[in-house]
């Protein structure tokens, strides 16, 4: 086990030698994906809750069906059924962005956590207390000034503990990227594995650090919800 | 010829995929209940060994487990059998992915099971000692069946989580229909149209998974109740 | 597993449910239908992966085909033994034979001094060579100059990634492993990969003498390694497993004198791969 430390150490965690892999891609793709799907959600959620029928359908289709279909599908699609497409390889832009896996990691992981992250804000959107509305509407505010000071901030801090159970699976969704040759945790343990036929070992080094980055994530969101749903804690 | 000639390997993979989801959502059901039992039971060690089982499995994630479980569960088999003396034997691959799979959602079953069982109204659990019932009685008669009621939303959840993470078998070697989707595209060259029809499926499987939860809910859930304390 | 039962709330309750929870459960079994075999003594199990022609293969309708198969079928029926295939991924084999879950390797394995401190093996079974195939025109040649700065396909725990990662990928080429060769074959096809490298048979068979093969050729000479290549394939077997190596060795031996051998490689091959 030792020696499998020695050995792979750094490659577990920082570097292979010539790029980067391990738990700093696993990071790098958490951390891309999960702001990228949050940032496109925010919009998107209120225009799902607000919006006329002929705008919130089409994002209600997009959740049902990436809700409905596994991620390791939708990956094995953007990855290698979009590279089959004549379409895709010939047109330059598009081929520079789909050739590369990490490319098409990243892609597939922020539209599956933006699905899922709409879903979870315009649940949230659905029970704002009317009585921040109507305080809001009395002391004068704009529909806009409304949004921006009362229904997103609220809307943010409500979901924070749905959004952490959300990263955490972002987080175990990230393992899928092996299979479009990503050199993250899980790809290099397969590599140590076949190098070395200690199979418990490799994949148990694997375990521990997606353990510990689970518990970092933990902790961080624990330290959120304190300060900001501070105010729940005191009614 | 339907499908290239592969439809009926690709629905032989469709079943496939659907027997080891049911199965392994039995073992995780059974699993769960065992396992939310423990953790309200007034044993500590039974406590602890539940704890630890569902925060170590919630914290990893499931492709990580599975490779883990799966490989070393054979490795694990032959070690306890020399140990007792006893030939091993090999295990199916199928019933394996299945434990492992049943093994993993277990623990977020469990976690559904401990907040159902708490969900009960404590006067019934009082009434129900209060006539002299046993511990098993008890929980036959009035925790099992109401619990069941509160968890079923939560189940459902679980249970549509799996049907998708039912997918993954293939990256264990499993002929599931994702494994045959790979194979009849690359002998094909024709990926997206093996990839959309099984992701067709897949759709087709969590619709209609909604809509029996959908179902069974209205006639059977109830919102858990908050506790008055 | 809790099924709804036809009328809940009444007295009888608890006996409805586990009257229902049985139909259940009868039903899941008939519904079920995994095989729950336990070895018998009387079979042998190979394991393979069948994703690499023309040693080892799937037809579409499920059944398997291949030089190995056909080797392994004449095999079992010197040895009087029924064969059973176990499929498993190229780079868990050496693992899972240690594990017990088959008894022999028979899935174009090469013998080296890595494996062979893990597992033992049987006589050399064939020597087939090394070649880099690429897009055709291509002026890669199988060298770290020639490949610096570009990504080569190799499949994960062959010697082919062995070779690749020790010969050129300290030196600024990227080896880039995949599980399976058509997984490397398709990422060539698309341009993913400039190059991949593996055995010669394998790329003819499993892209070059394909319609989407056309447009891509070898790249560069046969690559002659004896220390890393090893002397060719062979089954492998766990290292306590002294009289079934023997058995296989005997059953070899005959099957290349009574002309079994020639004939089934001469279905495949239209050249000598037999050990030298």
């Amino acid at each position: 086990m030792i020696e499998i430390l020695k050995e792979f150490g750094l490659n577990f965690l920082w570097s292979d030698g010539y790029h980067w892999s391990g738990l700093s891609v696993t990071l790098w793709l958490l951390v891309t994906s999960a702001v990228i799907g949050l940032s496109a959600a925010i919009p998107l959620a209120l225009i799902r809750t607000y919006g006329s029928q002929w705008l919130a359908l089409p994002i209600r289709l997009y959740t049902l069906v990436f809700r409905g279909t596994p991620l390791f599908v939708q990956l094995l699609i953007i990855y290698s059924g979009l590279a089959s497409l004549s379409l895709i390889r010939e047109s330059s832009s598009l081929w520079w962005f789909f050739r590369d896996g990490m490319h098409c990691v990243i892609l597939a992981l922020a539209l599956n956590t933006c699905a899922y992250t709409i879903e979870i804000l315009a649940g949230v959107l659905r029970t704002t207390p009317r009585g921040e509305i109507e305080a809001a509407l009395a002391l004068g505010m704009t529909r806009s000034q409304l949004f921006i000071h009362v229904l997103i901030p609220g809307m943010l801090r409500r979901a924070l503990p749905a959004y952490s159970n959300e990263v955490i699976f972002v987080l175990h969704a990230t393992a899928i990227a092996f299979t479009a040759t990503v050199p993250d945790i899980l790809k290099i343990a397969a590599d140590v594995n076949a190098a070395t036929f200690k199979t418990f070992q490799a994949y148990g080094i694997a375990a521990l650090l997606y353990m510990l980055l689970a518990c970092a994530l933990v902790g961080v969101f624990r330290f959120a919800e304190r300060r900001l749903l501070a105010y729940q804690r005191l009614s | 010829m339907f499908l290239e000639g592969y439809g009926h390997l690709i629905f032989q993979g469709a079943w496939l995929t659907v027997q080891v989801a049911t199965w392994a959502a039995c073992v995780a059901i059974a699993l769960g209940l065992l396992g939310a039992l423990a953790k309200l039971s007034p044993l500590a060690p039974l406590r602890l060994v539940a704890t630890v089982y569902t925060t170590l499995v919630r914290s990893v994630p499931d492709l990580v487990l599975m490779l883990l479980i799966y490989y070393s569960a054979q490795i694990g088999l032959n070690q306890v059998a020399e140990a007792f003396g006893q030939e091993s034997f090999p295990l199916n691959p199928y019933g394996t992915a299945i434990g492992t799979l049943g093994f993993i959602y277990g623990a977020y079953c469990a976690e559904t099971f401990r907040g159902a069982f708490q969900a009960i109204p404590f006067g019934q659990l009082e009434a129900a000692r209060a006539y002299g019932m046993s511990h098993w009685q008890v929980l036959r008669r009035i925790r099992f069946p109401q619990m069941m009621r509160f968890a079923l939303p939560g189940i459902g959840n679980i249970w549509q989580v799996l049907l998708k993470s039912a997918g993954l078998i293939s990256l264990l070697g499993l002929n599931d229909m994702v494994q045959v989707a790979k194979q009849a595209g690359n002998a094909t060259s024709r990926q997206m149209f093996f990839y959309l029809v099984i992701a067709a499926i897949f759709f087709t499987f969590a619709i209609f998974s909604s809509l029996a939860l959908k179902h069974l809910e209205r006639r059977y859930s109830v919102e858990p109740q908050r506790r008055a304390s | 597993m809790y099924c709804p039962g036809p009328i809940p709330g009444l007295f009888y309750q608890p006996l409805m449910d586990t009257l229902s929870m049985k139909k259940c459960l009868i039903g899941l079994m008939l519904v079920a239908s995994p095989l729950m075999t336990w070895g018998a003594s009387q079979e042998l199990r190979f394991g393979v992966d069948p994703t690499y022609p023309p040693f080892e293969s799937k037809r579409p309708d499920g059944s398997l085909t291949g030089f190995d198969i056909e080797l392994g079928e004449s095999l079992c029926t010197e040895l009087k033994r029924h064969c059973v295939w176990v499929e498993n991924a190229f780079d868990g084999m050496v693992s899972a034979l240690k594990g017990k879950k088959f008894d022999g390797i028979l899935s174009a394995l090469s013998i080296t001094e890595e494996r062979k401190a893990e597992i033992a093996f049987s006589n050399t079974l064939y020597d087939t060579p090394a070649r880099l195939v690429a897009p055709e025109g291509s002026p890669l040649q199988p060298t770290a100059e020639s490949l610096r700065g570009k990504r080569i396909g190799v499949q994960q725990g062959s010697v082919f990634e062995t070779y690749a990662k020790r010969m050129w990928g300290l030196k600024g080429v990227e080896v880039v492993p995949y599980q399976s060769s058509d997984l490397t074959y398709s990422d060539l096809i698309n341009g993913r990969l400039d190059a991949a490298f593996d055995d010669a048979i394998a790329i003819s068979e499993g892209l070059l003498k394909k319609p989407i093969g056309k447009g891509f050729g070898y790249a560069g000479d046969v690559v002659k390694s004896p220390e890393i290549f090893g002397p060719g394939t062979g089954i492998g077997l766990r290292k306590n497993d002294t009289a079934l190596a023997g058995e296989i060795n005997q059953a070899l031996e005959r099957i290349h004198q009574n002309g079994t051998y020639e004939r089934i490689a001469k279905k495949y091959f239209d050249f000598d791969i037999s050990p030298k």
